[in-house]
């Protein structure tokens, strides 16, 4: 490993404009002639449009167009899609309403656009918006799971009969049954996974910019995936097709999965700025995130496992309900079907796994991925029951884990994932160590004299990242392939451009890219630029989510990389007069092995470009590309031990102490792959104690600001305690298995599980106030 | 409309605004300094902090007009030159920022911070003062270890000047 190579804590070279405050975010961003637009959003949760009046709207200074939902379906602006095709166990398509990007005859959940005015400035258009009124007739709404799914309950779309998406299985449903049946023990357990709102800090905005005489469209946009937008843009929203439109993700302010889906407020933008013939931003606002960004997990659960006489699992029965909200987001339906039920074995052997889930329409925001997406919904039920079970058992929790752990790999699970490698013993050793779990009963003792409840909770996560191959994901119903491309690009100077489809809203990929081509050419970083974000750029790419950049976005680097390397070889033989295996690349040089004679990288590029002396029937120049597919999903894992306090007078919880051991196989840059542990810990912390979007009865959201929906702030966390077991992945080359996520996806439940074990009791949702959790303690 | 007069990143400057135009507005919009961020509506994250005669305030809660006559200060003014804040570097150093977008409200209310406590500060004390700055990305790990690093440089950076 060299000082920038793999392995290196480098400090993150696009940090300088962070800290300057000369970052690049689509709202920073003004175009010559630029119009404002501001939304008018419906107040009610399910209600008819009877009619909009923009008259005095349209008188008032500044405004240059009033546009209605009627006039974007008229212009044949193509519905919203969803991209994941899911089958019920009936055989029957998922049954999916239609959604256009702005309500021209129903809305179905507050903060569904109807209108947009286009002005001069952001308050003249928000004044305008003021004088447009639209004349609702209000309907029923329900925004609870089960009551959508009640006969007699509000119906919101034609197409979905009872609110119902789909009605989907998995596994062997009469082989469980039979584990049942033979169970010495079963332990059952209801679960609600509390609804979240992503709040990436930077909110959603775009900028939209139409050129008549080329007929050409530039979009700036909010986005982890701008070449997917482009795609879904142009093949499915009639915009323009793709090579007349541009898409740029500048710099973004951080995206946990919300910022994957093309949302109706950029395809409103790219249409109206035609339709006005000038450019028009919008950029929303906190609340406007809160009831249009695309929220999380909203499932209710009930669970039930078998046990043998020796505490060995035999089955898992799960049934599942979904809240989709009101429409079904472009990759909602995947999330708790191919991204939940294929986890539920957790780092387990469960010879026979049955589950179902039911996916339902409310009138609510609708919900799609949120960082972990669907598989910390599975860990923290899977986790959840161990712990139930060793209470009910009478087991330790840590030895109930490790009689159950998967230890031979290749292991095939029953509900199609193959997990490739791992060992579940190392993280939990390393965890248990970190934590000093056999001291623990002294500690809880000497608290319980000072008056304080302590408890200690682990939670063994596993989770399936990368999000590939395509040809697997293909055939479970996925609407794209999931492969990265990368292009590398060395210029007559010997600088080197990386081009990547992988896009960095927070994860540094303009560091830890670099750091691969310093590890293979010994060049500085600084010699290096990682291009992304750009579509007339970047040839193509998937983006970025299931943290799949360094697994799948590196790996493609490196396999053009390998091309690049390859014929940088041949030039350097040519001119060194060798053969070409006998060439080594060290410290930027390409030395023929066991010689003194060297020629520098710039050197080799320099020949590349001039093509003076080349190899007979070589093409001139020095840039290769790859297209990358793995072979398989990656299988992150590891255990987190949370040790905190209760305090039984007030129900507050204060931690003590939390460690995380984590196995991401190969590490790129040990800094920031800890940083992405930190900040998803937090997102689980906050699952756990805090965050919680909430709905009345009647579809009224009552979390649409910071004011009401709890963020996990600095003194309400505490610092990590984190270190690493690796074992390599075996499914590239480079052995990475991702870390995105894994913060996000195993902290809940060892939070639940230390102030389940704290109290005494078992039964406690998320979020575990205060209130809730003094109400628990005291209750009979 | 009025004429705001201010100083800004040691700039006198003069801007004609609406009266209902906020100082994170002008800043953002008027002077093309995008540094400072708008997070929220409701004073809750801020990304819009910056120094109104040497405190921190978060820009989004004032008026431009109630600044009139006013020092300010925002993340593009703190460095001298090419030389970084000791915050600045701090925060790059322990990789206290990932997306970027909160950073220019943590930096300048970390520099309030250590201003007010005169460097004495410990993790207990810098997490309970960052209640004002929300960050989705980091976890406030690497946040509290830069505000402490840079507790330690900027006293030694005053006590060199």
């Amino acid at each position: 490993m060299g000082v920038e190579g793999i392995g290196a804590s480098v400090v993150r070279k696009e940090d300088k404009r962070f800290i300057t405050g000369k970052g690049r975010y689509v709202d920073d961003i003004k175009l010559q002639g630029m119009t404002h637009a501001h939304f008018i959003r419906s107040p009610h949760a399910h209600a008819k449009v009877k009619g909009i009046d923009s008259s005095a709207a349209l008188k008032m200074p500044g405004v240059v167009a009033v546009l209605t939902g009627q006039e974007i379906v008229d212009d044949k602006v193509g519905n919203l899609i969803c991209g994941w095709a899911i089958t019920s166990k009936d055989g029957s398509p998922m049954k999916m309403g239609a959604w256009p990007a702005m309500a021209p005859e129903t809305v179905r959940f507050v903060g569904q656009a109807v209108a947009v005015v286009i002005a001069e400035s952001k308050n003249l258009a928000r004044d305008a918006a003021e004088a447009v009124v639209v004349n609702y007739e209000e309907l029923p709404a329900v925004a609870d799971v089960h009551a959508a799914i009640k006969s007699g309950a509000p119906q919101l779309h034609p197409e979905a009969p009872g609110n119902q998406v789909y009605d989907w299985v998995i596994g062997d449903e009469g082989a469980t049954d039979a584990a049942f049946a033979k169970a010495a023990n079963v332990v059952k357990l209801d679960v609600t996974n509390n609804r979240l709102a992503p709040n990436a800090m930077e909110p959603r905005a775009a900028i939209a910019d139409y050129d008549a005489a080329e007929e050409h469209f530039t979009l700036y946009t909010t986005s982890q995936n701008p070449h997917v937008a482009r795609l879904v843009l142009s093949a499915f929203y009639n915009i323009a097709p793709e090579h007349k439109l541009r898409v740029i993700a500048p710099d973004v302010g951080g995206g946990f999965g919300s910022k994957i889906f093309i949302y109706p407020e950029e395809m409103v933008a790219l249409w109206a700025s035609k339709k006005v013939g000038r450019p028009v931003k919008w950029t929303g606002d906190r609340t406007e995130a809160f009831l249009t960004d695309a929220h999380g997990r909203d499932h209710v659960t009930h669970a039930e496992m078998a046990f043998d006489a020796n505490n060995k699992i035999t089955g898992l029965k799960v049934k599942t309900y979904a809240n989709f909200g009101a429409y079904m987001s472009l990759f909602s339906s995947s999330v708790p079907t191919y991204l939940y039920a294929t986890l539920l074995s957790g780092q387990y052997n469960i010879p026979a796994i049955h589950a179902e889930v039911v996916g339902v329409y409310t009138n609510t925001t609708p919900v799609d991925a949120y960082r972990g997406a669907g598989r910390p919904e599975a860990s923290y039920l899977i986790e959840r029951l161990m712990e139930t079970a060793a209470r009910q058992l009478k087991v330790d929790p840590a030895a109930l884990r490790r009689t159950n752990f998967i230890t031979q790999f290749p292991h095939q699970t029953p509900v199609i994932m193959a997990y490739d490698t791992g060992d579940f013993n190392a993280s939990l050793d390393a965890a248990m160590k970190a934590i000093d779990y056999a001291g623990f009963a002294g500690r809880k003792a000497k608290a319980k004299a000072d008056g304080k409840l302590r408890g200690i909770g682990v939670s063994c996560y596993i989770e399936a990242c990368g999000i590939a191959p395509s040809k697997a994901v293909g055939s479970l119903g996925a609407g794209v392939g999931l492969w990265e491309s990368a292009e590398v690009r060395v210029n007559p100077v010997g600088t080197i451009e990386v081009l990547t489809g992988s896009h960095s809203h927070g994860q540094g990929h303009e560091t830890t890219f670099c750091q691969l081509v310093a590890e293979r050419l010994g060049v500085p970083i600084s010699q290096v630029s990682i291009v992304h974000g750009d579509t007339d750029k970047v040839q193509f790419g998937m983006g970025t989510y299931g943290s799949r950049s360094a697994a799948v976005g590196l790996t493609a680097i490196l396999k053009a990389m390998e091309k690049m390397e390859s014929k940088a070889k041949k030039i350097a033989a040519h001119a060194l007069e060798a053969s070409e295996g006998d060439i080594v690349i060290e410290n930027g040089e390409f030395k023929v092995a066991g010689t003194d004679k060297a020629i520098a990288f710039p050197m080799v590029a320099l020949a590349a470009y001039t093509a003076h002396n080349l190899p007979d029937g070589m093409e001139p120049g020095l840039k290769e590309s790859a297209f990358y597919d793995p072979t398989n999903f990656t299988f992150p894992a590891g255990t987190y031990i949370c040790e905190l306090e209760v305090d039984p007078g007030t129900g507050k919880t204060s931690f003590v102490n939390f460690v995380a051991a984590d196995d991401f196989g190969r590490l790129i840059n040990p800094m920031i792959v800890e940083g992405q542990v930190h900040g998803g810990l937090v997102q689980g912390i906050g699952q756990a104690l805090l965050e919680h979007a909430i709905y009345d009865a009647s579809g009224q959201p009552v979390t649409a600001s910071f004011m009401d929906y709890a963020m996990p702030r600095a003194d309400d966390v505490p610092s990590f305690n984190l270190s690493h077991t690796t074992t390599l992945c075996p499914g590239n080359p480079l052995g990475i298995k991702g870390c995105g996520e894994a913060g996000a996806i195993g902290a809940s439940a060892a939070v639940i599980n230390a102030i389940t074990d704290a109290i005494g009791k078992n039964n406690l949702e998320m979020p575990a106030t205060p209130d809730r959790v003094w109400r628990t303690i005291h209750a009979a | 409309m009025s004429t705001v007069k201010l100083t800004v990143n040691g700039k006198a400057v003069a801007v004609d605004v609406e009266d209902r135009t906020l100082l994170v507005q002008l800043l953002r919009d008027h002077l093309n300094l995008t540094g400072t961020h708008v997070g929220c509506d409701t004073s809750q994250c801020g990304a819009c902090v910056i120094h109104m005669d040497g405190k921190a305030i978060k820009s989004c809660t004032m008026l431009a007009g109630q600044a009139d006559g006013a020092s300010i200060t925002t993340i593009e003014g703190i460095a001298k030159g090419d030389e970084l804040h000791p915050m600045q570097a701090a925060f790059r150093d322990n990789h206290g920022l990932q997306c970027g977008y909160c950073t220019p409200g943590m930096i300048m209310s970390a520099i309030d911070i250590v201003h007010r406590y005169g460097g004495q500060l410990d993790e207990a004390t810098v997490r309970h003062e960052l209640e004002g700055n929300i960050c989705r990305c980091t976890g406030y790990h690497n946040i509290v270890k830069a505000v402490l690093d840079a507790a330690g440089r900027m006293k030694v950076s005053q006590a060199a000047e």
